[in-house]
C-alpha cells in the first residue's frame, strides 16, 4: 500500500507553473493535488476571526474532534495499541519466544485463546507483542521523516530560490524509487536485527512527501498580510518563520504525517513479509503473517489474528488522520 | 506543446539520473557482487580479482556507473545469474506484469470511478458513509494479506479460479491477482472521485446544465466526470509506475513470473545486473507515465494550454 507515492510531479514547482497559463483563481492545477493537500489553502489564510468570540484554529478543532465518533474510537484504540506496546505484558502473561513443537498448529486451547502457530508458540502471545515492533517503527520513522520533511520543506518554501529548486529536485529523484523495490535492494544488504535500519529506510524514503507538503504549505503562509507586516515591522525571517509562518503551516503536515503513519505500519509489515524488514527474534506481524501463509490450508487461525492485529492497527491511524484532517479543515463543514 | 514536452523530457534527466544512481550505488556499493558469485565459499583472491576486472568492479564507482549507462544506452544490460542476458528476462517478464497492470488499471478505473460517482452524488446518504468506510477498511489491510485471503477463499476453498497463474500468465488467469494488485488504488480512486464530484456538484455550470433541461444522465458524464476526472487522472498515472514496482508482493504471492518476481530472484541472488536493469526501466516506465498524465490535463481541461 505505501507504494503507492504521492504523485511525482509538484504542480507548485514555479519553474513548471509558468508553462501552464493561469486560470483564474488558483486554477485547476489545484485540483491535481491530494485531498490532504487541497487543505493547505485553506489553511493558509484562516486568521482567527476578530469580530467572534476569539477560537484558534486548534480549539476549533479540538472542539470538534471532541464530538466525532470516529476520533473517538481510532483514538481509544491507538492509546490502548500505544499502551500495550509498551507493557506487553497487561494482557499477555506467556513468553513470545517459548515454543512448545508438540502443539504445532494446533487450534484455541484454554489460556490460549487463538491457537499455536507452526513451531508451536502461542499466537496470542506473539500477535499482542507484535504491537510494540509495528508501533515503535511506525512512530519513529514517522517523527523522523516529519521532523526532516518539515525543516527542509519549510526552509525551501520559504527562502525558494536554488534552494527551493535543489530540494524539489532531490525529492523527485526520491520519488522516482518505488517505495518496495528501493526497500528490497537497501535492506537486503543489512543484517541487524534491531527496528533501526527499517525506520532509517522508511525515514530516507518517506520524508520527500512530508516535505513537498510542508513546502506548499510554507509558501501559501508566507504570503499572508500578517507575515507582510511584521517583516514591514522588522521582524527577522528566524521570528518571521517561528512565530508568523510555522503555526499556520503545521497543520497539513500534521494530517499526512497521521495517515503516513498508518501507512509505514503496513509498510513496515510489507517489507518483513518479504523478508528484508525485521528480522526474528523480533516479534513482528509481518514476520508471523508471512510464516502463516505458507500453512493458510492447514491452520488459517495462524494468518487470521496477526493479519487482523496488523490491519486494525493501520486503520486506527488512518481513521485518526481522517478525522484530524475534516476537523483541521473548515471548508468541508 | 511541443517546445513544453522537450523541457519536461530534458527536466526529466537529472532525476533519471539521480534515482538510477541511487539505485546503482545502494546495489554495487552496499552488497558485493563477486562475493554472492561464489555463495558461501570464500573466492579465489586471484580469480576474484579477474572477475572484478571482468565486471569492471575494480573501477570507482561512478566509473562504474558510466560505463554501465553506456552500455545500457547500446542495449546491453549484462547477464542474469543463470547465465540468461537481462534483456531476454526483460523480454518475457514486462510483457506478463504489463497485463497484470492492464488488468488493475482497468478494474482500479471502472469500479473506482463508478463507486466514486455513485457515493459523491448521494453525499452524506448511507450509501456514501458505508462506501467511504469500506474503502477505509480496504486501505488498511495491507496487500498481502488480501492477497492470500482471496487465493484462499476463490482458488482453494470454492475453486472459482486457479490458485496460482501459469508460466504464460493468460489474462482470464489474471483477473484475481489484478484484483488483489488494484484494491488499494481502487479506494484511493473512489475516494478521490467522490471528493471531486461532490465538490463539483456544486458548480455553477453543473446548475446551468441541469437548467437547459439537459437529462441527468448526459449533466452526469459529459459536465460533471470530465471536469472531476482531473485529480483522479492524476492518481492513476503516478500509479501506474507504483503498480508495476508494487507488483512484487502480488507476483509473489500468485507466483506469477514477472517483473517483480525476476527482481526478488535477481535481489536474493544479489545479481546486480538484473536488479540495476529492472529498476532502470521501471524509473523511465514511472517519469513517463507522469509526462503522460500532464498532458492529458490539457484533454481534460482545455483551460490549461501549454506553452
Amino acid at each position: 500500500m505505501p507504494e503507492r507515492d504521492e504523485p511525482a510531479y509538484d504542480p507548485l514547482q514555479p519553474g513548471e507553473g509558468e508553462a501552464i497559463a493561469p486560470t483564474g483563481q488558483g486554477g485547476p492545477m489545484d485540483l491535481a493535488l491530494d485531498e490532504a493537500e487541497s487543505l493547505e489553502k485553506v489553511l493558509g489564510d484562516e486568521p482567527t476571526g476578530p469580530a467572534e468570540k476569539a477560537r484558534s484554529l486548534w480549539s476549533d478543532a479540538w472542539h470538534q474532534l471532541r464530538r466525532n465518533p470516529v476520533f473517538i474510537v481510532s483514538s481509544l484504540l491507538i492509546l490502548f495499541l500505544v499502551l500495550i506496546a509498551i507493557w506487553p505484558q497487561l494482557i499477555a502473561s506467556g513468553d513470545p519466544l517459548h515454543c512448545d513443537l508438540s502443539k504445532s498448529q494446533q487450534g484455541s486451547a484454554p489460556g490460549h485463546p487463538f491457537g499455536y502457530d507452526t513451531q508451536g508458540c502461542d499466537v496470542y502471545t506473539r500477535t499482542v507483542y507484535g504491537a510494540r515492533a509495528s508501533i515503535t517503527v511506525g512512530v519513529c520513522a514517522t517523527l523522523g521523516a516529519a521532523l526532516l520533511g518539515s525543516a527542509l520543506g519549510g526552509l525551501a518554501g520559504f527562502f525558494g530560490h536554488w534552494g527551493d529548486a535543489l530540494l524539489s529536485r532531490i525529492a523527485d529523484i526520491f520519488f522516482g524509487i518505488p517505495v518496495v523495490l528501493g526497500g528490497l535492494v537497501f535492506l537486503s544488504v543489512v543484517t541487524s536485527t534491531t527496528v533501526w535500519p527499517v525506520v532509517g529506510f522508511i525515514v530516507l524514503l518517506g520524508w520527500p512527501q512530508l516535505a513537498r507538503i510542508a513546502r506548499g504549505s510554507v509558501i501559501t503562509a508566507k504570503q499572508n498580510d500578517y507575515v507582510q507586516a511584521a517583516r514591514a515591522l522588522g521582524a527577522g525571517n528566524t521570528r518571521l518563520l517561528l512565530r508568523h509562518v510555522a503555526p499556520n503551516a503545521v497543520a497539513p503536515v500534521i494530517v499526512v504525517a497521521t495517515i503516513a503513519l498508518g501507512t509505514y505500519i503496513a509498510l513496515e509489515a510489507t517489507l518483513s513479509f518479504l523478508g528484508v524488514g525485521l528480522r526474528p527474534p523480533t516479534v513482528s506481524w509481518g514476520i508471523d503473517i508471512s510464516n502463516a501463509a505458507s500453512q493458510i490450508r492447514n491452520a488459517p487461525h495462524m494468518l487470521l489474528y496477526p493479519a487482523g492485529a496488523l490491519s486494525l492497527t493501520v486503520l486506527a491511524f488512518i481513521m485518526l488522520g481522517d478525522a484530524v484532517r475534516d476537523a483541521l479543515d473548515p471548508k468541508l463543514r | 506543446m511541443g517546445r513544453y514536452v522537450i523541457r519536461r523530457l530534458l527536466q526529466m534527466i537529472p532525476v533519471f539520473i539521480g534515482s538510477t544512481f541511487l539505485i546503482f550505488f545502494m546495489v554495487y556499493a552496499l552488497g558485493d557482487p563477486v562475493a554472492a558469485l561464489f555463495g558461501d565459499k570464500a573466492p579465489d583472491p586471484a580469480t576474484a580479482a579477474r572477475i572484478r576486472k571482468d565486471l569492471y568492479l575494480d573501477q570507482p564507482l561512478w566509473k562504474q556507473y558510466v560505463h554501465y549507462m553506456g552500455q545500457i544506452f547500446q542495449g546491453d544490460f549484462g547477464t542474469a545469474f543463470n547465465g540468461q542476458s537481462v534483456t531476454d528476462l526483460m523480454a518475457t517478464a514486462f510483457p506478463v506484469t504489463l497485463r497484470l497492470t492492464i488488468v488493475a488499471v482497468v478494474i482500479e478505473v471502472v469500479v473506482g470511478i463508478t463507486l466514486g460517482v455513485v457515493s459523491g452524488l448521494r453525499r452524506g446518504k448511507s450509501v456514501d458513509t458505508s462506501l467511504l468506510v469500506l474503502t477505509l477498511i480496504v486501505i488498511s489491510v495491507p496487500t498481502f494479506v488480501t492477497g492470500y485471503l482471496l487465493q484462499y477463499l476463490f482458488g482453494v476453498k470454492w475453486g472459482w479460479v486457479r490458485p496460482t497463474v501459469s508460466p504464460d500468465a493468460p489474462f482470464n488467469e489474471l483477473i484475481l491477482p489484478g484484483i488483489v494488485l488494484a484494491l488499494v488504488s481502487l479506494a484511493y480512486v473512489t475516494r478521490l472521485s467522490r471528493t471531486s464530484i461532490a465538490e463539483n456538484v456544486k458548480a455553477d455550470y453543473v446548475r446551468t446544465a441541469v437548467a437547459k433541461g439537459l437529462p441527468r444522465r448526459r449533466v452526469v458524464t459529459r459536465h460533471l466526470l470530465r471536469n472531476s476526472l482531473i485529480p483522479v487522472v492524476t492518481f492513476i498515472g503516478t500509479d501506474i509506475g507504483a503498480l508495476m514496482g508494487g507488483a512484487i508482493v502480488t507476483e509473489r504471492i500468485f507466483n506469477i513470473h514477472g517483473v517483480g518476481y525476476q527482481l526478488y530472484q535477481g535481489i536474493l541472488r544479489n545479481n546486480s545486473p538484473t536488479v540495476v536493469g529492472f529498476v532502470t526501466i521501471l524509473v523511465i516506465v514511472f517519469l513517463l507515465a507522469n509526462l503522460l498524465v500532464d498532458l492529458l490535463y490539457a484533454v481534460l481541461d482545455p483551460r490549461i494550454r501549454y506553452a
